[in-house]
């Protein structure tokens, strides 16, 4: 469960979020939709700490994580550019982040799930697109957290591993994870979002479900919808 | 949460070590020192002569390279902070971690090439052991001012070039322009006394304090140079090491600690 209450963020005068009031629930899959540069990033990044709200507040599980450090064990998150240690095997770096961490991981199963047991013994470097993207799902879901935030989880994936990350999803939704997810991949919304957030110019314009998005914008499918909000036929 | 978590700080301490053991710049540092070491001690004869010439150069090469690989290994390990911003660790650790790894890499590689050799020469029989001592302790300190300074500047700038560019000024102007600014205001001010100005000039230049914390030391009144004189005059052998000393350590401490507030409010 995590509660944002009138997040802000201007990086110098671009003022990216402006006044965000959001709550992300257990149990449910909430996706944030908006077009390239709407303050999708930026939005996750305040929740995990990495970008300083310059207003606002965030909750995570009933506490603020201003000047907070350890609620980032209650999340698996996968950044949108996975950024490694370029040198690192990748079974180097999964007992790395296992050791910082101080718990034993699951990857064995994720490893299997996603056929990356042959990827182990390779630098990072070595990885193809979507081989690394396979490995930044493992590292996020490694960790039985609370909380999972995905940016952009299923760019440069194969078929298969696609299939495979929808079912890891809708199992931990299962499971009463809260999960909050970006994606421009709108048959991904629609078969697993519960919550849409439509976020544009800094600010929220929709919040709903699939189904309300749809009749109130338009369009049989999802992406005309989004279509008519981008090209502005809903004013 | 205010409170220091070192666990995590000497995990992050451990993986940069572990990084930069991988690092071929660690060894030819550690390489040119010990040739460079060697060589010399085969060629003086006498070991105070070739300690004023290790002098002469780690007082400017200490901090060349810690400006160097400071900015290198900061903008080069930038993927791994950002993986290690995710986790559950505080910034500070993440940050006291790296700067502690790339200042401990560097004084290992400075400590072990200029040790050996003297060792092997038997610096201990020479009666010269203080001297070598308090040179090699200078030395470390240039390397932890320097390289403090290095990543200050580099989580200023998300430009690359520009943070290098900035280091290498900050090196420059220490090691080149701020003597010859001092010098020109001495000669321009020659009829008044200016002893503690010259005092307090030496105090703003690590690489001057270094020099006259040695010198103080060497008690060698033809090598000891007007700031070193004055030091000598004002304070005192003992004296003038302990205010040397100490402002040296402030040295360290203040560009870390700022860096350090930098690295908090930092959006990644
Ligand atoms: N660290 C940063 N410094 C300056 N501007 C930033 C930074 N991060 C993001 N921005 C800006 O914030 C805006 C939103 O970016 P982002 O959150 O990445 O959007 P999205 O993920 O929705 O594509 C963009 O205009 C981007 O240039
Ligand atoms: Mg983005």
């Amino acid at each position: 469960m995590i509660i944002i209450d009138n997040l802000q963020k201007s990086f110098g005068r671009n003022e990216v979020l402006k006044g965000i009031n959001l709550n992300i629930r257990d149990g449910v899959i909430t996706a944030i939709l908006g077009p390239n540069g709407s303050g999708k990033t930026t939005l996750i990044k305040s929740i995990l700490g990495m970008v300083i709200p310059g207003d606002g507040s965030i909750e995570m599980n009933g506490k603020g994580i201003h000047n907070n450090w350890k609620y980032r064990n209650q999340i698996g998150y996968l950044p949108q550019i996975a950024r490694f240690p370029e040198n690192l095997k990748v079974k180097e770096l999964i007992r790395m982040i296992k050791d910082i961490r101080r718990t034993e991981g699951k990857e064995d199963p994720l490893a299997e799930m996603f056929d990356l047991k042959q990827a182990m013994d390779k630098p990072l470097r070595h990885l193809s697109g979507g081989t690394r993207q396979k490995v930044n799902i493992l590292l996020a879901f490694m960790f039985e957290s609370p909380n999972y935030i995905l940016d952009e989880p299923t760019a440069g994936l194969d078929p298969l591993s696609l299939i495979r990350f929808k079912e890891l999803l809708i199992a931990e939704k299962k499971n009463g994870k809260a999960i909050l997810l970006t994606t421009h991949i709108v048959s991904l919304v629609e078969e697993l979002a519960d919550d849409v957030i439509f976020l544009l110019e800094g600010n929220i314009f929709f919040s709903g479900s699939v189904e309300e998005l749809k009749s109130k914008y338009g369009g049989l499918k999802l992406e005309h919808s989004i279509a008519n909000i981008l090209s502005g036929q809903h004013v | 949460m205010r409170t220091f978590y070192p666990a995590s700080m000497f995990k992050i301490l451990k993986y940069s070590l572990f990084d930069l053991t991988r690092s071929r710049w660690t060894y030819g540092y550690f390489l040119f020192y010990l040739i460079f070491t060697f060589g010399l001690l085969y060629f003086s004869n006498d070991v105070s002569k070739a300690i004023i010439s290790m002098m002469n150069i780690i007082l400017i090469l200490n901090p060349l390279i810690a400006t160097l690989f400071g900015a290198l290994y900061f903008y080069g390990s930038k993927e791994f902070a950002e993986l290690l911003l995710a986790l559950p660790l505080k910034r500070s650790s993440i940050f006291m971690g790296k700067y502690l790894g790339l200042s401990l890499s560097l004084s290992l590689s400075y400590l072990l090439g200029t040790g050996i050799p003297f060792l092997f020469y038997e610096i201990q029989a020479t009666g010269q052991a203080w001297n070598f001592l308090l040179l090699t302790v200078a030395g470390l300190f240039l390397t932890f001012i320097f390289t403090g300074l290095s990543f200050l500047v580099s989580i200023r700038f998300e430009n690359t070039i520009k943070g290098f560019g900035i280091s290498i000024f900050i090196w420059l102007f220490f090691a080149i322009i701020y003597d010859g600014i001092f010098l020109l205001t001495l000669l321009i001010f020659e009829q008044y006394p200016l002893d503690k100005y010259a005092l307090i000039m030496t105090l703003f230049n690590p690489i001057d304090l270094s020099r006259v914390l040695i010198m103080l030391k060497l008690d060698i009144s033809a090598l000891m140079g007007y700031t070193g004189a004055v030091f000598n005059k004002f304070l005192g052998t003992g004296l003038g090491m302990i205010v040397a000393f100490g402002s040296l350590v402030i040295w360290i401490v203040v560009p870390v600690f700022v860096f350090i507030r930098f690295a908090k409010k930092k959006d990644f």
